[in-house]
């Protein structure tokens, strides 16, 4: 196979640019927005009342157990037939943080419950409330277990915002795939594509590292 | 306390139980305790596992919410569990005690310093200036004075459970509250805790401690009550508790304990 460089470097220009202003800032805000949702609804899962964790239940066996490009498509083309218009950006962030949020919420409630009960009672015997206790002592401790599956979490979302180039958002996929119908380099511009995001997720395979060792300092190796 | 209650508090009583009842489902753990524990008083649980003793404990600090029963301190705060009680009435009452764990409990993610001064900063909001210095001279009157930066992980047992109880320390409770705290200590570092816990009796600190230790029961306790199924079978001054019982199921425990094959 001949390799036709001069359009691999014509083209990085475009890919790259979709990857930073559509792949990179899309996982980001959908990720951040996903794990807010996830750590109210592992509460949710937690607490005692009924109504609270039986919502959370419905939330998180409705996001898995329906593809993530269905979730996608019922918001961006089926919410406009009962009127509800959101345009693509909108719609990707929703759709995966609404998708991050179901995942996530199960790794933080069992990282929640995999701290000792006895570091609640600590809490309690100094006076903390309830709410004290979980913001600086149970938490603290969840997010040094939850990083390793978080980082899937964030990896499979990076990976999973390609599907966004079918709901018309400008991104790293969509870029690669509008270069390679204008030159008919399938197989050069998707590899491309593919390149580029195992570089990205490289750097966030890195990152995990670096945040675990920061966050193991407090445990006997 | 109510009208109706037969036993008067003298003024030195700082804490007053009467009636104490707890179950567990069905299990009924505690079936009416009273226990007087007076201003500079060490007063020991001892039984056997089950009887009851470390609940009792953990009703007076409010880590389990009694089914009936009365505890009051120094007469001012009166807490009747046959009605509901306010989370405020249970955090007035939790305030007054702090407790020392079996596990210790120490905060893994926080150094010993950090571990000390998390009560007194963030919860009764003093200075953290002040705080810390404090913490630092209670740690160096149990002997851990440079290991303030270190994480628990880094101590030993016997160390841990010292962080442990400067930790309840520096909340300035009325009433120290011990849970078999040399129970998961090697057997040569159990000394060491004693000997601190000691110091404390000494010093005035008013105390209750569950404990299988008996020769620190004889040494350092005011009153030693021997619990079995969750009643009182026993009580009153280690000598005669456990020396000379009156009772046969406390003489049988002691004996288990001193001459265990």
């Amino acid at each position: 196979m001949n390799i036709n460089w001069d359009l691999v470097w014509s083209s990085l220009g475009p890919i790259l640019v979709g990857a930073v202003s559509g792949t990179i800032p899309l996982a980001l805000a959908s990720f951040g927005l996903g794990l807010l949702l996830a750590l109210l609804v592992a509460l949710m899962r937690l607490s005692h009342n009924p109504v609270f964790s039986g919502v959370a239940r419905m939330y998180i066996s409705v996001i898995r157990g329906t593809p993530l490009l269905v979730q996608l498509f019922v918001i961006f083309y089926g919410l406009p037939s009962i009127g509800l218009t959101i345009s693509p950006w909108p719609s990707a962030i929703i759709a995966f943080s609404l998708n991050v949020g179901g995942y996530a919420a199960e790794v933080i409630r069992a990282a929640i419950l995999s701290v000792p009960k006895g570091q609640w009672e600590a809490g309690h015997t100094i006076g903390m409330s309830r709410r004290q206790s979980l913001v600086r002592i149970i938490l603290p401790q969840a997010a040094r277990v939850s990083v390793p599956p978080l980082s899937n979490t964030f990896i499979s979302l990076v990976k999973d915002t390609s599907l966004a180039s079918l709901i018309l958002v400008t991104e790293l996929f969509r870029q690669a795939q509008q270069v390679a119908a204008f030159s008919q380099e399938f197989m050069l511009l998707y590899l491309e594509a593919a390149v580029i995001y195992w570089i990205i997720c490289l750097f966030l395979s890195g990152g995990q590292s670096s945040l675990e060792k920061r966050l193991d300092r407090y445990v006997a190796h | 306390m109510s009208p109706t209650d037969s036993a008067v508090p003298d003024a030195a009583t700082i804490l007053t139980v009467r009636g104490l009842r707890k179950a567990f489902g069905q299990h009924e753990v505690l079936k009416s305790i009273d226990v007087d524990v007076r201003r500079g008083e060490v007063v020991t649980l001892i039984g056997p596992s089950g009887s009851g003793k470390t609940t009792v404990l953990r009703c007076l600090n409010g880590l389990e919410v009694p089914d009936a029963g009365i505890i009051s301190f120094t007469g001012e705060l009166n807490v009747d569990f046959s009605a509901p009680v306010s989370k405020k009435q249970l955090n007035a009452m939790r305030d007054r005690s702090a407790m020392v764990f079996q596990h210790y409990n120490l905060f893994p993610h926080k150094t010993v310093l950090e571990n000390i001064i998390e009560g007194p900063v963030q919860v009764q909001k003093r200075p953290k200036a002040e705080a810390m210095k404090e913490a630092r001279e209670l740690l160096a009157r149990v002997g851990l004075e440079d290991k303030e930066n270190s994480y628990p992980f880094e101590l030993s047992g016997g160390q841990q459970q010292r962080v442990g109880i400067v930790r309840a320390l520096a909340l300035r409770p009325q009433l120290l509250l011990f849970d078999e705290p040399t129970s998961a200590l090697d057997p040569e570092l159990v000394g060491d805790v004693l000997t601190v816990i000691k110091e404390l009796a000494d010093e005035g600190w008013t105390m209750v401690v569950v404990t299988h230790e008996l020769a620190f029961a004889r040494q350092v306790a005011d009153e030693v009550i021997f619990m079995d199924g969750g009643v009182v079978v026993e009580r009153g001054h280690p000598d005669t508790v456990l020396r000379d019982p009156r009772e046969e199921r406390t003489r049988q425990f002691v004996d288990r304990l001193l001459n265990p094959f």
